[in-house]
């Protein structure tokens, strides 16, 4: 644990001494203060997959990195750290978002699911079942991202939630294979499981509608 | 990440005073591009001041008619709601052609008018940018410009304005409304709102320091057939190399807006009377004094088959 939390500060040093030697090669107005910063520190609690959980952290610790480093679930992982690519994905108070795109300070109280929450290896939830029975996956690094984010989805189409490809807003949404792609554009695969993972979201959700093009 | 205190405003008029009262205070609304700056400290708030408390996600029924749509009102909330879907539908389409379902949910109205420019050389630390330090020179001009604007350029910037929403509220009319730190209220024109770059792409809006954003608000519907085309590098979670909103009544008169090809949504009201007779004669107008580079004058033949796919569409 220690180990880590060092792994995780001299890390952070790495990046800062970066970026301020870049700055005196070409910007100088850029970076002007000192690399290093004193932490500034926060309480918050949150609820994550029905346990409450108070941190003590530095106010720029994201949901991600509070998740991963401090409560050490690992399951929801980094890819880009800016909201590309979707496998940071998790549900906060009942909504998919990407938890490298939020300050784990702003979420006192909020409710949390992160994939640890929604099944076990014991007691798969149904879309994990569903990625396994249909190869929904290769290297899994994407996976928990794309379950998460597929469970909040099908909320999103029966609450009637339009998309892009939606061809009249005024209906509720279908359950085509377009929709599901469009809605799930969020979340890259660098293997390109994605017709697989369309296959077992749409088991789950009861079969697609044939579908209008896009 | 440099650090910074957080605090949570409770009311809109202390938030504004706070962010008065230090340089580098500023708003965070969904933080989904604020952090994302931060974290390449392009962006060095040194404290933050978190909306998410005030409860300004209200979608309104106005007295005239209209719709006042809470500034922290979210992306995917606004695209989703009935009045928008039916009397808007223009703005329902931009908002569902931007970013991902994920970014959507936590993305706000404020936010999304604010959001900073997606040039390359703006993110990239180690290049001289204007935007970024005022003065230093803008690596675009003679660089890399195939996402970069065609109309209102200067020779400090030529960056893109990249929201989708934001298209779609400056052909609909809608209003700025905020509250400065001293109290006062005020609606700015969307029309007025984003700024040219001119000689300081720095100042992107007609916000002053510390200026709260409050609520956007739409005027009555005013019907015709509503469409956002949006043209991009993929089909879905890409930003606009160009994009057009259109309104189109059933005798051919309309409005038309443009994004992806200037520093703010690109509007002519007087090139509009020209849509009658078709999108080149429209694009002819609406396009006029336009200064291309060779990686972006394709954005020219963009727009104006873009407008002609939305006037091919049937009307009414
Ligand atoms: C991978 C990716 C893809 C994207 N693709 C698209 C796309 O295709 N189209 C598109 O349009 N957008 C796209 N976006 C941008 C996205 O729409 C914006 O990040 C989002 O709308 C910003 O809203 P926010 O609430 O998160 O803003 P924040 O990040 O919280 O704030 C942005 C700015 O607004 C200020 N601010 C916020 N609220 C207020 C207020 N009430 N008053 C005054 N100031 C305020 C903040 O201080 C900050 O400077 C994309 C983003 C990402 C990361
Ligand atoms: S175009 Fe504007 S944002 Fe891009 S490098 Fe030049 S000054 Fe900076
Ligand atoms: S790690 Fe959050 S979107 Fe890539
Ligand atoms: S399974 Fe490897 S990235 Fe999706």
């Amino acid at each position: 644990m220690v180990e880590q939390s060092d792994a995780g500060l001299s890390r952070r040093g790495l990046m800062a001494v970066g970026v301020a030697s870049a700055a005196v090669a070409s910007a100088p107005s850029a970076t002007a203060a000192p690399a290093q910063d004193a932490p500034i520190l926060a309480t918050v609690t949150l609820e994550v997959n029905d346990r409450k959980q108070t941190l003590h952290l530095d106010t720029r610790t994201t949901l991600l990195d509070a998740l991963r480093e401090h409560l050490k679930l690992t399951g929801t992982k980094k890819g880009c750290d800016h909201g590309q690519c979707g496998a940071c994905t998790v549900i906060v108070e009942g909504r998919r978002i990407n938890a490298c795109l939020t300050l784990a300070v702003m979420h006192e109280g909020d409710t949390i699911t992160t994939i640890e929450g929604l099944g076990t290896p014991e007691r798969l939830h149904p879309l994990q079942a569903a990625f396994v029975r249909h190869d929904g996956y290769q290297c899994g690094y994407c996976t928990p991202g794309q379950i998460c984010s597929a469970k909040a989805m099908l909320d999103e189409i029966k609450a009637g939630v339009p998309s892009h490809v939606t061809a009249d807003l005024s209906d509720k949404p279908k359950l085509t294979e377009a929709e599901l792609r469009e809605r799930m554009s969020g979340n890259i695969c660098r293997c390109g499981a994605y017709s697989n993972i369309v296959e077992a979201i749409a088991e789950v959700a009861g079969g697609l509608v044939k579908g209008e093009p896009a | 990440m440099r650090a910074f205190t957080y605090e949570r405003a409770r009311t809109p008029a202390e938030a504004a005073a706070a962010a008065a009262s230090e340089p580098g205070a500023r708003f965070i609304a969904g933080g989904t591009n604020l952090l994302d700056l931060m974290k390449l400290e392009i962006e060095t708030p040194r404290r933050l001041i978190d909306l998410g408390g005030l409860k300004l996600d209200e979608i309104k029924a106005t007295r005239d008619g209209g719709l006042r749509i809470g500034a922290l009102a979210r992306n995917t909330d606004l695209a989703a709601d009935k009045r928008v879907r039916k009397d808007y539908p223009v703005l329902s389409r931009a908002l569902l052609a931007g970013a991902s379902g994920q970014l959507r949910n936590k993305a706000t109205t404020a936010g999304n008018l604010l959001q900073r420019t997606r040039c390359p050389y703006f993110y990239d630390t180690n290049m001289p940018c204007n935007k970024r330090s005022p003065g230093a020179g803008c690596s675009a001009i003679g660089g890399f410009t195939r996402s970069h604007a065609v109309l209102g350029t200067s020779e400090a910037c030529i960056a893109t304005h990249p929201s989708d929403m934001a298209v779609a509220m400056r052909l609909l009319d809608a209003g700025v409304e905020t509250v400065r730190p001293d109290g006062a209220t005020r609606t700015i024109p969307i029309a007025e709102f984003h700024r040219l770059p001119a000689e300081t792409p720095h100042i992107e809006t007609a916000l002053a320091p510390g200026e709260l954003i409050t609520a956007v608000t739409l005027p009555k519907p005013v019907g015709g057939k509503q469409a956002y085309h949006k043209v991009r590098d993929r089909a879905s979670y890409a930003f606009a190399l160009v994009s057009v909103a259109t309104i189109i009544h059933e005798d051919g008169s309309g409005r038309v807006a443009l994004g992806g090809v200037a520093h703010k949504p690109w509007r002519v009201e007087e090139a509009e009377a020209a849509m009658p007779r078709g999108a080149k004669a429209t694009t002819e107008a609406l396009l006029s004094g336009a200064r291309t580079t060779a990686q972006n004058a394709f954005k020219l033949t963009l727009a104006e088959r873009a407008l002609g796919a939305a006037m091919a569409q049937p009307r009414g």
